[in-house]
């Protein structure tokens, strides 16, 4: 979960490029969430629904990704598994973004030793393994998707605020800032009104790689068995499970890992598209 | 400079206190006894109250810590509850594996990407940079699992190239690094795909700036200019993300571990917590944080050789 | 540099087209992948091809973990599974469940029951050579009753031990507390040399036809033919135990060659190695059940029991998980342990949703309620169960949330501590007794996890374990198991198709009615 610290980009050459990472991005990511969003509404099966039957039956039009072990739909299933993969890496994001912004943004506003001491602690959950803080909340406090949310969502905090905190130290001592605190601006408005906006674009592409980094880590905890329910599949729940019967099976892992990849991929664009029109324009 | 190195070394120590602490803490509020997988399911209570008081889980939270500590800062990690064997002897052979993968994987990042990065901004917009971008972007969106298992079957049960069995240092080295070629490539793909990027645009940032024009009015060549003044500072952020990405590269082979049946420290780590055996946990938690604070004061380091700007804070 | 770079970038272009490709090929909605799969089962595999100058040696995979390695202690299935080969005791198990001599050669039972005498076997010699005197059993044998854990026997069944005294230099007397047929069974507890008791771990010297080479936690165990052993030697020289925790890696490591012979593969996964391998089908020997705390509600009530145990559908249950290999139980007994086993138990519940949403409105309940399964999430025959009958018990509108735990804090709440509403496991049994199986749901027995309270129960229970006459305790164990079956304790469901996936090459294997892989008389065609 590190940012990668890029180089805002002067060069005219890349506008064309801009627009084709965005526009494939947005198209890419669109589909995607049209297809998530129907799932949460209608599946052809019920993902959950067993049926002997329909045991290990391949992909047809009845089945459009076929049937896994237990005759479940996998269609259905990974409609289902996407959606709850989405939710939570949305929910992560939202905890790690809103508290990391809340953090970051006082801690270089005002700096000082609580700056120094919320940092310090900020390094001590970034060191500490990722997967092993999860497991260790998610050993307290049980499984379930909540749980994985909050979990992960600690874990995104230290990011966020480290980048908030950033470009928060970047504007603090800027004209635009004194001149509006000698104006009698309180320090809260100097935040969220006056700085804020500026570091909009910083925050979203951001927010592009923490949704791919929560969908990564979401993904790779259900794959590891932590915090999941079969009840409710995600996509690296579904992809652990399947992994056992890849030669005999094989649209058991294909398709919920190609939804995984597009999903990421299309925000990974749409990010980048993002980072080079925000060059361009500053 | 000196005194700045020294608060942050100070720094350092603090934050790994921190951890050891946390990591503690959350092991005293979890549920779960380690006296089940080493007792048996149907020990009686008196075996279990006696197996506790030996292994001193009776204590106080704060006087067990206290006792680690005190043990920890001379080299004594402790006893394993379930293997009984001291931590030590099990905890050095799975770091050197993970150790191991680790460093190959950022070994074959640093050869992957750099080529890569360079050849890519050089012939921007060029056929080979456009191939590189696109190929970049879909690779940085696979997570490495299932990196991990594409490259596993294919190699290993459709080409049959590569041999699925785990092979220790002790059976030699060459044949070790040949095992480890394929997880860390797992490991790797995914992180090179981000460093060439970040080198591409880091490059092409420099060849904007005013002293690369002034270089060009001189009449050097492009080239050159590339070697000679682009590349060391198109470095500064490559080398610090490739030292920050140490962490993400001990986490991703945690992962990978568990992928290729590497008995590494993902492995042990994951089934001492499963089975409750502190002293491993512990012993682990604190080495991995320390590789990875250390890896960032390295970095930070570095960062301050490469870039005499940067100062104080 | 410019050719490096080339290089270099052809390098990339090759590695990262690999997902693509892969998953493009995967992608095929066309059955093309499983051509690949006949592709390799035409051709030989490494391991078929490279057997036998591979030194007439074999590399097992077995799924748990090892942890304590004391052969008194054993207290894991999956190690007494593979300590078998090392160490004895004074008799052994047989594959009927039976016990046969071992070190000892025969004994002789005093009328009372009280008093075993053991006539050592002559030629028993251990691993360094030196052959077994009367002071090793004795020994042994004082170590199991607890002489080196301030008293606690080591093994349970020791308790009823009043004392172990030689006799002369090859008889050993062992006198019990009170009469018991059953305490033979506990004497396949292994034989060591006098005094090793605290380093056994790191020498593991024993009497079997295998003696230990090396092991190194979660990665493998070796052991090596014994030419000394007194009895029909070992067909292979070199046994590697490897310990792969994920059962998908254990199917890589048969496809790719590595491993030649896999015990306990979930039956889900058959399909995928049974082209290339010889797979041999048995039951594991011990009863998988929803466990239902009777002490709490709506569980207390019998009637819920019963209505849920209509509701559910044990043939499919057996049909999803099992193939339809696994065995219907109705009780707390194994079809292997036939003296005791009543198969017509099973058909007392057949699956009947009407009659369940009857019993239910009875109880209280006509709308249903909701309810958990906790699980150990490390068991995919278990979860596979738990998934079938939360989908069963939709249809009686009750609402079940799977709960998957770790093992250790499925252990610790709800095993010890019953800090659950319902649990699917499975009970297994350390031998061929029918105490074993049925003592623990007596009121207040310690091992009484489920809290099953019934006076009739308890009073068979304590005549049975009592009684010296089989054919009247055969008949109480029965009547307890009937019993069981009639309150509806929890809902016993089956007995779980056991796997063992072979090299082709190899034979001799042998399915055990205990927790025992007998490598000994595993040996290449």
């Amino acid at each position: 979960m590190v940012f990668a610290r890029q180089r805002k980009q002067a060069d005219t050459k890349n506008r064309k490029q801009k627009n084709w990472y965005l526009t494939i991005g947005i198209v890419l990511t669109a589909c995607m969430l049209i297809f998530i969003t129907v799932g949460f509404f209608w599946t052809p099966y019920k993902p959950s629904a067993l049926s002997a039957a329909d045991r290990e039956a391949a992909p047809s039009l009845r089945h459009l990704f076929g049937c896994d072990q237990m005759g479940r739909d996998v269609f259905s299933r990974t409609l289902e598994g996407a959606g709850s993969t989405l939710t939570i890496a949305l929910a992560v994001l939202a905890v790690g973004a809103v508290c990391g912004l809340v953090i970051g943004a006082l801690c270089g506003y005002y700096g000082g030793r609580l700056d120094a001491l919320i940092m310090r602690l900020c390094d001590a959950v970034a060191a500490f393994p990722s997967v092993l803080l999860a497991l260790v909340v998610l050993a307290v406090t049980g499984p379930g998707k909540y749980n994985v949310i909050g979990a992960l969502g600690v874990l995104f905090i230290p990011s966020f605020a480290r980048l908030v905190r950033g470009e928060f130290l970047k504007y603090r001592d800027r004209d635009f800032v004194q001149s509006a605190r000698l104006m009698g601006v309180g320090d809260l408005r100097i935040i969220f009104v006056h700085i804020l906006p500026n570091i909009w674009p910083v925050l979203l592409s951001g927010l592009t790689i923490g949704f791919n980094n929560a969908v990564l880590a979401e993904a790779s905890m259900s794959y590891l068995g932590i915090g999941v329910s079969p009840t409710e599949p995600s996509l690296g729940y579904m992809l652990k499970d399947a992994q056992g019967v890849f030669f005999t099976l094989p649209w058991c892992t294909a398709f919920p890992a190609a939804v995984a990849i597009l999903l990421i991929l299309g925000m990974g664009m749409v990010g980048e598209g993002i980072r080079e029109r925000m060059g361009v324009a500053s | 400079m000196g005194k700045a190195l020294l608060k942050r070394a100070g720094l350092l120590i603090g934050t790994l206190l921190l951890v050891s602490v946390l990591a503690f803490v959350a092991f005293s509020v979890i549920p779960g006894d380690p006296t089940g997988s080493v007792l048996g399911m149907e020990a009686t209570d008196e075996q279990i109250a006696a197996f506790r008081a030996r292994m001193g889980l009776d204590l106080p939270v704060w006087q067990r810590y206290w006792n680690w500590l005190t043990a920890f800062v001379t080299g004594d990690f402790g006893q394993s509850f379930k293997f009984d064997m001291p931590v030590s002897e099990l905890v050095f052979t799975r770091a050197q594996a993970t150790l191991v993968l680790a460093a190959a994987a950022f070994i074959l990042i640093v050869v992957i990407s750099l080529p890569l990065g360079l050849i890519a901004a050089r012939r921007q917009g060029g056929i080979v940079d456009r191939v590189v971008t696109v190929l970049t972007q879909v690779t940085m969106s696979v997570p490495n699992f299932i990196m991990g298992i594409g490259l596993m079957y294919l190699f290993a049960l459709v080409l049959k190239w590569f041999r699925p069995e785990y092979v220790p240092l002790k059976d030699g080295l060459g044949a070790h690094l040949r095992y480890m070629l394929l997880p860390a490539l797992a490991v790797a793909l995914p992180k090179s795909a981000m460093t060439v990027k970040l080198l591409r645009g880091s490059i092409l940032g420099e060849l904007g700036q005013d002293y690369i024009r002034t270089a060009y009015s001189k009449g050097s060549s492009r080239g050159s200019v590339l070697r000679r003044h682009v590349l060391r500072n198109a470095m500064i952020p490559v080398v610090t993300f490739l030292a920050m990405a140490i962490g993400d590269i001990m986490a991703g082979s945690i992962v990978i571990e568990q992928v290729f049946s590497i008995p590494g420290l993902g492995r042990i780590l994951i089934s001492s917590i499963g089975t409750r055996d502190y002293p491993v946990v512990q012993a682990i938690v604190v080495l991995l944080a320390g590789v990875v604070v250390l890896c960032n004061f390295l970095a930070d380091l570095l960062y301050r050789v490469m870039d005499p700007r940067i100062d104080g804070r | 540099m410019p050719k490096f770079v080339k290089r270099a970038l052809l390098l990339l272009v090759v590695i990262a087209m690999l997902p693509v490709s892969l998953y493009g090929c995967t992608g095929d909605t066309e059955p093309t992948p499983s051509t690949v799969v006949s592709d390799s089962g035409s051709e030989p595999t490494a391991a078929q091809s490279g057997e036998l100058p591979n030194g007439n040696s074999v590399t097992v995979g077995i799924a748990q973990d090892l942890s304590n390695l004391d052969p008194q202690m054993a207290a894991t299935a999956g190690i007494r599974e593979v300590l078998f080969n090392i160490f004895e005791g004074l008799v052994k198990a047989s594959p009927d469940g039976s016990v046969i001599p071992a070190v000892a050669s025969g004994y002789e039972l005093s009328e009372d029951g009280t008093t075993y005498t053991f006539t050592l076997r002559e030629g028993v010699t251990f691993h360094d050579g030196t052959p077994v005197t009367v002071e090793d059993v004795v020994y042994s044998l004082e170590r199991c009753a607890g002489s080196e854990n301030e008293g606690t026997p080591l093994v349970s069944a020791f308790s009823v031990v009043e004392s172990i005294a030689a006799v002369d230099d090859s008889h050993v007397a062992i006198t019990l507390a009170q009469p018991s047929l059953e305490f033979l069974n506990s004497l396949t507890a292994a034989i060591i040399p006098k005094d090793s008791g605290p380093t056994i771990t790191e020498t593991m010297t024993g009497t079997g036809p295998f003696k230990f080479v090396s092991y190194a936690p979660q990665d493998s165990l070796v052991m090596e033919k014994y030419d000394g052993y007194w009895g029909q030697g070992a067909r292979l020289d070199k046994v590697t135990f490897r310990i792969i925790t994920d059962t998908n890696a254990l199917v890589v490591g048969l496809k790719g060659g590595t491993l030649d012979l896999v015990l306990h593969l979930p039956n889900t996964l058959e399909r995928e190695v049974k082209d290339d391998f010889t797979v041999l089908q048995d039951t594991m020997k011990l009863v998988q059940a929803l466990y239902i705390n009777n002490a709490v509600a709506p569980f207390d009530n019998e009637l819920v029991r019963q209505a849920m145990y209509y509701a559910i559908d044990v043939d499919e249950i057996i049909e999803f998980v099992c193939g339809g290999a696994g065995v219907a139980t109705g009780t707390s007994m194994y079809p292997a342990n036939q003296r005791y086993f009543m198969p017509e138990l099973a058909e007392n519940y057949p699956h009947d949703v009407e009659k369940a949403k009857e019993l239910l409105a009875q109880a209280g309940y006509p709308d249903g309620f909701e309810m958990s399964i906790t699980v150990p999430s490390n068991y995919t025959q278990h979860v596979q169960t738990a998934e079938v009958i939360v989908e069963q018990l939709k249809a009686v509108n009750i609402t079940a949330a799977l709960d998957l735990v770790e093992w250790e804090s499925w252990y610790q709440d709800a095993y010890r501590n019953h800090q659950y509403q319902t649990t699917v496991c499975a009970i297994a049994a350390e031998d061929m007794t029918a105490q074993e199986m049925l003592v623990r749901y007596m009121s207040d027995h310690r091992k009484n996890f489920i809290s099953f309270q019934d006076e009739e129960y308890d009073q068979v229970m304590t005549q049975a374990m009592a009684s010296i006459d089989e054919e009247e305790q055969t008949r109480l164990y029965k009547r307890a198991e009937e019993i069981l079956n009639e309150k509806a304790g929890s809902l016993w469901i089956q007995d779980v198709c056991d796997l063992a996936v072979m090299n082709p090459a190899l034979e001799g294997f042998t399915f055990y009615c205990t927790y025992v892989l007998d490598m000994s008389t595993i040996g290449y065609k």
